[in-house]
């Protein structure tokens, strides 16, 4: 009964917050209501039990996409949104309904048997030499997927790198600036980014026979590479490279989520 | 001995739950920035804190408790960091963050 409620909850919160986030009326508060996603969805995998994902979701899900999307959304320069015409919003409407049918239907009709190299999995993990079959799947099984995954990665950064104009690098690379004494972002990277190393190491190696693993891990190493980065520019306006440092902060528009709240409303 | 610990514990995780919601009130009920981190720093510490410490007796080894405090040591520090930067923004010692307008 007290399970029952609980999923409820999550799923109906889930849904929500999801609605929510779309019809967020700026940028700022839409990321806000994204992460709040991304930890959900982190609630309702623990809640299936699938920790790998759940751990995977609210690093990458929850926190490096938000700051992704966070950066994003102060450094693009507001364009006026052309309103879709009423034929082009059913369109897009009855297609994503298609799509949700879709899945929905793969879902709640599977094949059966399914098809799934589970057991298989299971009976021969030994021979890989992790205990964890995530682990095992994406580092042994799928070693050549995980890392051409990184290479992708790598090639899509090139593309964007070659095509990108210089200015808008915030500059060429070098030394940064040494961080800034006073305040409380550095002394939070100061002693934060040490620890974390340890953490996103920690994780990698855990996640041979416990959850965790190498994306977990990773996205654990480059928020402290971000921390760093953005405590080296604190505070804002310090340094000449201001112009791309903590941009959040920065951009300039009409109006402020953090605003003391009119009682007149 | 055992049923002194889940009493221990109903009691901290409660009391822990309870700081929570009054943390969440204040979110949405205080008048401003200041005062409203006020309400949610007593949460993220004295909340977590409590729930973490009613979660010790049943963490099974030594080593997952020192984990749990850890976490809840990382999430301190973080929230009052965080809670000094929106509050350094929101008393306008930097130009604010400001989302811009989609519609």
């Amino acid at each position: 009964m007290i399970a029952l409620v609980l999923d409820g909850g999550i799923a109906l919160l889930t849904i929500g917050i999801a609605a929510w986030t779309i019809r967020a009326a700026d940028d700022f508060a839409a990321v806000v209501g994204f992460v709040a996603y991304g930890l959900i969805l982190t609630l309702a995998w623990t809640r299936l039990g699938a920790y790998d994902v759940a751990l995977t979701e609210a690093a990458i899900g929850g926190g490096a996409t938000g700051v992704i999307l966070m950066r994003a959304g102060a450094r693009v320069k507001p364009a006026p949104v052309a309103r879709p015409s009423k034929r082009a919003r059913i369109l897009v409407g009855a297609l994503s309904a298609a799509v949700a049918a879709g899945l929905s239907a793969i879902v709640l009709l599977p094949p059966q048997p399914a098809p799934s190299l589970a057991l298989e999995v299971r009976q021969h993990l030994a021979s890989t030499g992790l205990g964890n079959p995530i682990g095992g799947v994406l580092m042994a099984y799928r070693a050549a997927d995980t890392f051409l995954e990184t290479v992708v990665v790598l090639l899509a950064l090139f593309g964007v790198w070659s095509l990108g104009r210089d200015a808008h690098w915030g500059g060429r690379a070098g030394p940064a600036p040494r961080p800034g004494e006073g305040g409380a972002l550095p002394l939070f990277a100061r002693v934060l980014v040490p620890a974390g190393i340890v953490i996103g190491i920690y994780i990698v190696w855990v996640g041979a026979d416990a959850p965790g693993g190498k994306f977990q891990g990773a996205t654990i190493l480059a928020a402290m590479a971000i921390l760093a980065g953005m405590a080296g520019r604190y505070p804002p306006g310090r340094s000449s490279l201001s112009a791309s440092a903590l941009p959040a902060f920065r951009s300039p528009a009409p109006s402020s989520p953090i605003r003391p709240a009119s009682r007149s409303r | 001995m055992s049923v002194l610990l889940g009493l221990f514990s109903a009691v901290s995780i409660v009391a822990g739950i309870v700081f929570f919601v009054a943390g969440t009130v204040g979110l949405l009920r205080f008048p401003d920035a200041l005062t409203r981190l006020h309400a949610l720093t007593k949460a993220d510490n004295l909340g977590l804190g409590l729930i973490v410490l009613g979660l010790l007796p049943y963490s099974g080894s030594l080593g997952a408790a020192l984990k749990l405090v850890v976490i809840w040591a990382l999430v301190q520090f973080a929230g009052a960091t965080v809670a000094q930067m929106i509050g350094a923004l929101a008393a306008g010692e930097h130009p604010p963050f400001r989302g811009r307008r989609r519609r």
